[in-house]
C-alpha cells in the first residue's frame, strides 16, 4: 500500500503537470481538491485517464468520482479493491 | 488620441521588456525555455505548468507588460480590453491532442484547442474582464491591429487595451504584446499602425521570417 501511495504521488504530480511539487509534498490523507491540493474539474478527467492508463480500471460509476479522488490513500484503496487479476 | 505604453516581446528563446533583455536560455525545448523563465521570474502560479505552450507565451509576455504597473489600480476590470493575433491559432496544441487520441485522449490537452483560451488565462492571471478577440492573420498586421484597438477604445467604457501578436508553432515562438491607453504615461508613443510595426520588427533580437522552418520541428 506504501509503495503504490507513492506511485500515485509521482504518477499525479506528473500527469497534472504539478511541478511545483514533489511526492513528499504530498500527504496521504490530504485532500485534492479544492482547499487541499487544489485540483479542478480537468485535473479530475486527468485522474479517470491516469487509473485507465497505468492500472487498466475504468471508472464504471462516475458518481463515486467524489469519494475516490478524495485523497491519495482513497485512490490506492480503490486501486486494491478493483485492480484485474 | 490613444498611446503605446508599455511593450514586450518574447522571441528567440528570449523575454524582453521595453526592448530590454530580462532572460534568455538557448538550451533544451521551447516548453523547457518557458518553464525556466517563469521558475526565474519567481511567479507564485501554480497554474502556468498545466498552460499548453500558446497560454505560457501570452501569459509571460503578459506578465512583462504588466508586471510593474497596477492596472486594476487605476482601472476598473471591465475598462480593460484584451484583442491578441496570431498564425497558427492553437494548431500547436490541437496536434499535440490529435497524437493523445491514438491512445487516451486528454483532457488537459483538449481545453486548450482553442486559441482564445490563452486570451482567458491572461485575463484570468490579470483580472481582465472586457471586451475581448482573438484574430488569426497570415503574419503580423499592425494597420489591422491598430484599427481595431482603436475601434474598441472610441467604446466609452474602454480605457485601456493589451493587444497584439501571439503565436507558437513547433520551435517557432513570437511574442509582441502592448499596452494602449486613453491616457498617456512616460515615454508613451501615439497608438499608430507605423510604430506597432517598429516596435514589432525590434531591432536586434530577430524577427519571425523563419516561421515555416522552424514550425517543421
Amino acid at each position: 500500500m506504501e509503495q503504490l501511495m507513492t506511485d500515485l504521488k509521482r504518477q499525479i504530480i506528473e500527469a497534472l503537470n504539478l511541478k511545483h511539487l514533489k511526492p513528499e509534498d504530498i500527504g496521504d490523507d490530504q485532500p485534492l481538491f479544492v482547499d487541499g491540493l487544489g485540483l479542478d474539474s480537468i485535473d479530475a478527467l486527468e485522474l479517470i485517464v491516469l487509473l485507465q492508463q497505468h492500472y487498466n480500471i475504468k471508472l464504471a460509476n462516475p458518481q463515486d468520482g467524489p469519494q475516490i479522488f478524495k485523497s491519495v490513500k482513497s485512490i490506492a484503496e480503490f486501486i486494491k479493491a478493483n485492480q484485474p487479476a | 488620441m490613444n498611446f503605446i505604453t508599455r511593450y514586450s516581446h518574447v522571441r528567440n528563446r528570449s523575454l524582453i521588456r521595453q526592448g530590454e533583455l530580462i532572460c534568455r536560455d538557448l538550451r533544451g525545448t521551447l516548453p523547457d525555455f518557458l518553464d525556466a523563465s517563469f521558475d526565474s521570474l519567481g511567479i507564485g502560479y501554480p497554474k502556468f505548468y498545466k498552460m499548453d505552450t500558446l497560454s505560457k507565451l501570452g501569459f509571460l509576455g503578459a506578465e512583462m507588460l504588466l508586471k510593474e504597473i497596477p492596472l486594476l489600480e487605476d482601472y476598473d476590470p471591465f475598462q480593460v480590453a484584451l484583442i491578441l493575433s496570431n498564425a497558427y491559432g492553437s494548431l500547436d496544441t490541437d496536434m499535440k491532442y490529435f497524437e493523445s487520441t491514438k491512445t487516451v485522449p486528454s483532457p488537459a490537452l483538449f481545453v486548450y484547442t482553442l486559441p482564445n483560451i490563452a486570451a482567458g488565462e491572461i485575463c484570468i492571471r490579470n483580472g481582465i474582464k472586457g471586451e475581448n478577440a482573438f484574430f488569426i492573420w497570415p503574419r503580423f498586421d499592425a494597420k489591422q491591429m491598430h484599427n481595431y484597438v482603436e475601434l474598441v477604445m472610441a467604446a466609452d467604457n474602454t480605457q485601456a487595451c493589451v493587444a497584439g501578436w501571439v503565436d507558437v508553432m513547433g520551435s517557432h515562438h513570437d511574442v509582441f504584446l502592448y499596452l494602449a491607453e486613453k491616457k498617456e504615461r512616460g515615454n508613451a508613443l501615439v497608438h499608430a499602425a507605423v510604430h506597432l510595426q517598429k516596435l514589432y520588427e525590434l531591432k536586434g533580437y530577430g524577427t519571425a521570417n523563419d516561421r515555416s522552418e522552424e514550425a517543421n520541428h
